[in-house]
């Protein structure tokens, strides 16, 4: 029997409808399993105070600052990277065999897994670099892994930016620098910005390419090359080890609204943009 | 004039630019340098169609991984890619504009989830779900297949969505107008032509999965041999890598830095794949 | 009557296609010099020469001499430089997303220009002589993408002028906009070629014979006819230009 094609273009769009619902409802769930599980031990003295035997008790302080040092230093170092590599792409340049390298190689470091960062920042800032377990050797991987998220938004702000703008600044006298710096960077601040908030992001949860090179030491890193553990790298370990599920899921609470409300943050910039040239 | 600023700024920023190559040829030349010997030592054909891993007693094969980081990765992809297309035809096709602005953004939010969160949901939910249902210990290709699913989903639905967009409106007005349906026209007109699109986006998503460690650590199970049914606990490539890094030394931790190269190899040719088919669409 | 700029068999290409054929032309100094012909007569691109802003463009050759006050600046100032002596106003206004204050004050600011008090002068003077003044002065701090499109002409001008440049090249600046606000633009260029050489391109005919001293008619990247404004219009020598003054093409 043919059945009409009106019942089945009806039973399509319940499909689409409750296949696309389903899938928000695997992040609800998600986030809700991790809120009602984890905020019963989440207080001020878990963020406060540092673990005790192996975070059995206490709290998440060092591994907080831990985050917060690598996500930071990474930052401080890729950003100018990665906005110096963006302005040469879209306003030093002309599309070229060379811009077209530069871009492959963009393409190519973002599609390597963090696992083969956490192999190569391994061998090669902690073993033949002899910096060791230590935050110095996780800022310089999640520096080269976060470089490429801060070139591709960098550019497509930049790009944004209307090409008259800069017209009338070269028009007023304005060198190639100046008008990059006074009204292209400006225009594109909030571009950036979100480029920015994304790579954090990235930071914060990753945890294949951190343990191996920043290590797990449960102690604030004071120095550089201190040991230290993320937030992602603590939860790993309670979960991995079994230490304490209570500590697991109010770590895993503090993790994951950390990178949901740098999300939204990140989002929120890049949806004013979007509506101020629109 | 002996100083030149505007040329001087243009020098720094081309070796700006340059850094990124830089830093690919130093991952490059440090994962081969590492791992390159052993391939020379043991035997090209002992590593990779080799089935025993005893890395302190010489042997280093690692075909059982390679064929369950394959397995786990079409898993991922039965189990994300309807998911995620479905998504991408309804955020495309039938959602509201409003809606869209809603969905887009929580979608994002499932790829921000750490993969160690959704490692460990899994170990806690799903894999006491298959065992108690399904049988074994729970630590299985399909436990882990389904975890994959859930985390390429947003790959998959951004780059498939951004395909079915790229279509033009007068092909669905051209359908429309000759009378089909909605989804006659979703499923003879649009989908046919974001074709390549689409693939591309299961190819990066096929990419994301088998590059993903923390998650299948936790719950494939590790095993050392090729899974024969779905229940079988299993090993991928990253997996051996990251369980035993901390520890391996000498010859050992070659033999990791050779997985790391059939790794980056095997990513590298799925990355061509998936650029190639999102540049030829582009052409079009 | 001193010549102010002097181009010789100037020649360009874009991609290979001849754009200007040979162009030879005084250009007098305190004068409102029109430069009219249909699209694709070269005009347009004299000017991006003059002001040397065709070096954003792909693939474009030049040949031929430009003299400025008799020297070719070709090779002894750099293009950055030049434009501080060349302004151009564009045919679209294009406020920069600042407030009406800083969109004057770009210009002198790169010029190192930092003082408050000097920088309030040359912003007033500036909106004082592109006939701004009294529309903005109760709000200089708003943003300059709230002026009606021919405020923002006027502000472009204005913004032009506070660099204080020989030249001012014009390239249909009144295209988009209501008789008013042209008529406003022409009354400012008037009072403005005391201190300026101005070059105003049109393709309305009618304004260049309303208000420039000297017209050039452009024909096909050459120039047919170039005299005396009030002569060429009543009585053009070569029929074309009468063609093209009439109405029959254009």
């Amino acid at each position: 029997m043919r059945i009409k094609p009106g019942i089945t273009d009806k039973m399509a769009r319940i499909g689409f409808n409750s296949m696309a619902f389903f899938t928000v409802g695997i992040l609800v769930v998600i986030i809700s399993i991790i809120c009602i599980k984890g905020v019963s031990h989440v207080n001020l003295e878990f963020i406060f105070t540092s673990p005790e035997d192996m975070g059995r008790h206490g709290g998440i302080f060092p591994s907080i600052m831990g985050t917060v040092l690598l996500a930071l230093l990474s930052i401080v170092f890729a950003t100018p990277l990665g906005l110096g590599t963006a302005i040469f792409l879209t306003e030093y340049t002309k599309e070229s065999t060379f811009t077209k390298i530069i871009r492959f190689g963009v393409e190519s470091l973002a599609g390597i897994p963090s696992i083969i960062y956490g192999l190569f920042g391994f061998i090669f800032f902690v073993i033949k670099l002899g910096m060791g377990w230590s935050l110095l050797s996780g800022v310089l991987t999640m520096t080269i892994m976060i470089l490429p998220t801060i070139i591709r938004t960098s550019e497509e702000a930049i790009k944004a930016v209307p090409r008259n703008l800069r017209i009338v600044s070269y028009s007023l006298g304005a060198t190639r620098w100046e008008t990059v710096t006074k009204i292209v960077l400006t225009a594109a601040t909030p571009g950036i910005l979100t480029g920015i908030m994304l790579s954090v992001g990235r930071v914060v949860g990753e945890t294949a390419a951190v343990i191996f090179t920043m290590g797990s030491s449960l102690r604030l890193p004071t120095s550089l090359m201190d040991s230290g553990r993320t937030m992602a790298v603590h939860f790993y370990i309670l979960a991995r080890e079994g230490i304490s599920m209570e500590k697991a899921y109010a770590t895993a609470l503090i993790l994951v609204l950390s990178i949901t409300i740098i999300n939204i943050l990140a989002y929120y910039i890049m949806n004013k943009v979007v509506s101020k040239y629109s | 004039m002996a100083f030149n600023k505007e040329k001087f700024i243009k020098y720094i920023l081309t070796v700006f630019a340059l850094s990124s190559l830089f830093f690919l040829f130093l991952i490059f030349a440090f994962i081969l340098i590492e791992g390159l010997p052993l391939f020379l030592k043991v035997g090209f054909k002992n590593i990779i169609f080799g089935f025993k891993w005893a890395p302190t007693k010489g042997s280093f094969g690692i075909f059982p991984m390679i064929v369950s980081s394959f397995l786990v990765t079409f898993g991922a992809l039965i189990v994300g890619g309807p998911l995620g297309l479905s998504c991408a035809v309804y955020l495309a096709e039938y959602s509201g504009k409003r809606m869209k602005m809603l969905l887009k953004p929580a979608l994002e939010l499932l790829a921000g989830i750490p993969s160690v969160v959704y490692g460990f949901l899994g170990v806690i939910y799903i894999v006491p779900l298959v065992r108690n249902y399904l049988g074994g210990s729970g630590f299985s290709l399909i436990s882990t297949s389904v975890i994959l699913g859930v985390m390429i989903l947003p790959t998959i639905i951004s780059i498939s969505f951004d395909a079915i967009m790229s279509v033009p409106r007068t092909y669905r007005e051209g359908s429309l107008a000759m009378g089909a349906t909605k989804w006659q026209t979703i499923y003879k007109v649009v989908i046919p032509s974001a074709r390549s699109g689409i693939m591309a986006g299961f190819i990066l998503g096929m990419g994301r999965a088998i590059g993903e460690t923390m998650a299948v650590i936790m719950i494939a199970g590790n095993a050392l041999k090729i899974p024969t049914s779905l229940l079988d606990p299993l090993r991928t490539l990253t997996g051996n890598i990251a369980l035993e890094l901390a520890y391996a030394t000498g010859d050992h931790r070659l033999g990791l830095f050779s997985t790391g190269v059939v790794l980056l190899v095997i990513i590298m040719a799925l990355n061509y794949i998936a650029n190639f088919g999102i540049k030829k669409k582009r052409l079009k | 009557m001193d010549v102010k700029i002097r181009l010789e068999n100037l020649k360009a290409s874009y991609n290979e296609q001849e754009v200007l054929k040979g162009i030879t032309i005084d250009v007098y100094k305190n004068m409102i010099t029109g430069f009219m012909g249909p699209s694709g007569s070269g005009k347009s691109t004299i000017i991006s020469i003059l002001n040397r802003m065709m070096e954003f463009e792909d693939g474009i050759r030049i040949e031929g001499k430009i003299l400025f006050d008799g020297f070719d600046l070709t090779k002894t100032i750099s293009s950055v430089e030049l434009r501080k002596r060349v302004g151009t106003v564009f045919a679209v206004p294009i406020p920069l997303p600042r407030s009406i204050y800083e969109n004057i004050a770009y210009g002198p600011r790169l010029n190192r220009i930092n003082d408050r008090e000097k920088l309030d002068q040359i912003v007033i003077n500036s909106l004082k002589n592109a006939f701004l003044w009294d529309e903005v002065k109760d709000r200089l701090n708003t943003s300059a993408l709230k002026l009606s499109g021919g405020q923002q002409q006027r502000l472009c001008l204005a913004r032009t002028l506070a660099l204080h440049p020989e030249i001012i090249l014009l390239d249909e600046p009144c295209s988009g906009l209501d008789p008013i606000s042209t008529a406003k633009i022409e009354d400012a260029l008037s009072e403005l070629k005391k201190d300026y050489t101005i070059i105003l391109v049109s393709n309305n005919t009618k304004q260049i014979a309303r208000i420039s001293d000297y017209s050039a008619f452009f024909y096909m990247g050459e120039l047919i006819e170039y005299g005396n404004t009030e002569d060429l219009f009543t009585n053009p020598r070569i029929k074309k230009t009468d063609d093209y003054i009439s109405g029959k093409f254009g």
